[in-house]
């Protein structure tokens, strides 16, 4: 039998191709006052075009991308690694409890200037940013995880023999796995606000130090191209952990 | 199979409960809501602290880990794991106890077999109906072999129909295990399809422990009565056998028909809420039709209890507020009742 495919149009590109074309025709035909901070969307490409070429956007990119990379697994490793322990964990989390609840409301960017200090301009500093930015939200979805499975389901895998361990390891850390996830995804998206925040201020590298640079060159074209460049890394990020999210615990829930 | 044993068992909700169960006997724990009947099946169980002496074939097993118990628990919500398909829910306590994999396999086709649910195997709990995840989560309880099974109200979210044909399903396959079985139910007559005896638990207390038949007719206080509903109870003095398995008997004024197939009925019994009452003289012939007298209403949320007075003895009658506006049925009003011939019960 053949199958009819109905490719259905992509309306909900109406509204961004819309924008662009607005932005390119107040830019264009200067409708919009202070033209020269406002370039049009064909010069933003244009721009974007050049400094892949050049290689200056992927090489800030790159450095950008290996600090987040290290900073959202070792902070989201970390915070796994401790919420298991205290959910499951009783005198566990009645030792790191008071400490965490009383680092966790201090903004990730509220440590910069004792970690210049303490640590120096160089590539820890924003490691540790995006550690401490992910390690707490990461941590306190999985203590929510895990201590949100159902009692009789530990009950029933005790009764059914299981160690503690394997009980863990079977049943309570699968079952905590969507509010894992839900941690991951919404600090992978803060990994890249909070890096981007740090190199703007301290470091001379990554995406945040060019659009420093740009700034101060007036270049509101390569500003455009690192704020599209950004959004498309958080949208990116984010889109990984929901389609790993999904990819995991597709078939039972 | 083991004896139970619960000896002067306590805990912050039991009170010094005594119990015996039997090898191989199907025990139900009665009782209203809140009781204390799942506290004491957690206490069997080892989930739960407990002073007293809990004893399996006169051995004491209150230090046993609850893994090494042998004990299969049917939880309320059945708690089947939710990221595993029905195989892997079921031969989970055999891989937690170190199993080979052929032994697994071979349980896992015993299951199957037993419980007709092979074609379920690949399917996740989300995806089972009501009544098969009743039987995957019973496959799972049964599979490490266990010698003594505990259900706590497992059909409670299942239709009426469902749960009957579950229930005699269970019955047989504890029967032909040899289980020493402990089931908790509040209903009464799911309690006395399914038990061969009952122990009525009110407010931590064990205030009976009898056949059904014995609990129905000679309940133990006014506690066990009010659990039962109060049936109305008639004293026989004599029968005649009327043939095709029916008895005529006078009781107490009363001349009743009953299906009976044994010797000697000393008592009839029936439940108010089986009692049939109209305003107006119900057609067809007129065997166990009575009149009487409404004296007392008594409500209780949706129903109302009605006391109807006869010559010779109050029965009492419970029917839903809607019936008795739409029959207005009122103290004074003159009524018919009937006692359905299926719903007596003689001993």
């Amino acid at each position: 039998m053949n199958r009819i495919t109905i490719i259905k149009p992509p309306w909900e590109l109406l509204p961004v191709v819309a924008f662009l074309a607005l932005w390119e025709i107040s830019a264009r035909f200067h409708l919009v006052p202070g033209q020269f901070f406002f370039p049009p969307f064909s010069t933003v490409v244009q721009e974007l075009f050049h400094l892949i070429v050049n290689g200056v956007l992927v090489e800030n990119l790159l450095r950008s991308l290996i600090r987040v990379l290290i900073g959202f697994f070792t902070g989201a490793s970390a915070g796994i690694a401790f919420g298991v322990l205290m959910g499951w964990n009783e005198v566990t989390h009645r030792a790191f409890h008071p400490i965490f609840s009383l680092l966790y409301p201090i903004p990730a960017l509220g440590w910069l200037p004792i970690l210049m200090l303490w640590l120096g301009i160089g590539e820890l500093l924003p490691i540790t940013i995006v550690f401490i930015a992910c390690f707490f939200p990461v941590l306190y979805n999985t203590i929510t995880g895990i201590k949100g499975v159902p009692r009789d389901l530990i009950r029933a895998a005790e009764i059914l023999g299981a160690s503690r361990l394997k009980i863990l390891r079977t049943v309570i850390f699968p079952l905590a796995l969507p509010n894992i996830f839900t941690g991951l995804r919404l600090e992978a998206g803060m990994a890249w606000r909070v890096i981007i925040a740090a190199e703007m201020v301290a470091i001379p590298t990554g995406i945040g130090a060019l659009l420093m640079r740009a700034e101060s060159l007036i270049r509101i074209d390569i500003i455009i191209v690192c704020l599209i460049l950004l959004s498309v890394m958080c949208l990116s990020f984010e889109r990984f952990f929901v389609f790993l999210e999904h990819w995991s615990t597709r078939k039972w829930q | 199979m083991p004896t139970i044993e619960l000896s002067h068992i306590s805990n912050f909700i039991c009170r010094d409960i005594s119990l015996t169960i039997q090898n191989s006997e199907l025990m139900v724990l009665l009782g209203p809501t809140g009781a204390g009947k799942t506290t004491l099946l957690n206490i069997i169980c080892g989930l739960l602290p407990y002073e007293g002496s809990l004893l399996f074939d006169d051995e004491p097993i209150d230090h046993v880990p609850i893994s090494r118990r042998r004990i299969g628990y049917l939880f309320q919500d059945l708690a089947l794991f939710p990221h595993l398909d029905a195989r892997r829910n079921i031969t989970y306590g055999l891989w937690a106890k170190g199993l080979g994999q052929d032994e697994i396999e071979a349980r896992l086709f015993e299951m199957c077999n037993l419980l007709n649910i092979s074609h379920l195997m690949e399917r996740y709990p989300k995806d089972l109906s009501g009544g098969e995840r009743q039987r995957v989560a019973l496959a799972r309880s049964l599979a490490p072999s266990p010698h003594v099974l505990l259900l706590d109200e497992p059909f409670n979210s299942l239709d009426v129909k469902t749960r009957k044909y579950l229930r005699l399903e269970l019955k047989r396959i504890v029967k032909r295990l040899g289980l020493t079985t402990v089931f908790v139910t509040h209903d009464f007559k799911e309690a006395e399809e399914i038990g061969d005896r009952l122990a009525i638990i009110d407010s931590g207390r064990l205030k009976q422990a009898a056949t059904s038949q014995e609990i129905f007719f000679n309940p133990n206080g006014h506690a066990v009565a009010d659990f039962l509903g109060s049936p109305n109870i008639f004293d026989c003095t004599n029968h005649e056998v009327l043939g095709n398995g029916l008895v005529k008997t006078e009781c107490g004024g009363f001349t009743i028909i009953i299906v009976w197939e044994d010797k000697g009925l000393n008592k009839i019994a029936i439940s108010p809420e089986d009692v049939y009452v109209s305003r107006n003289e119900p057609p067809g012939p007129s065997i166990n039709r009575f009149r009487g007298t409404i004296v007392e209403e008594v409500s209780h949320n949706s129903m109302v209890t009605i006391k109807i007075r006869t010559k010779t003895k109050d029965i009492l009658a419970r029917i839903r507020r809607e019936d008795l506006i739409a029959e207005n049925l009122t103290t004074g009003s003159d009524v018919f009742f009937i006692l359905p011939l299926r719903n007596l019960k003689g001993a």
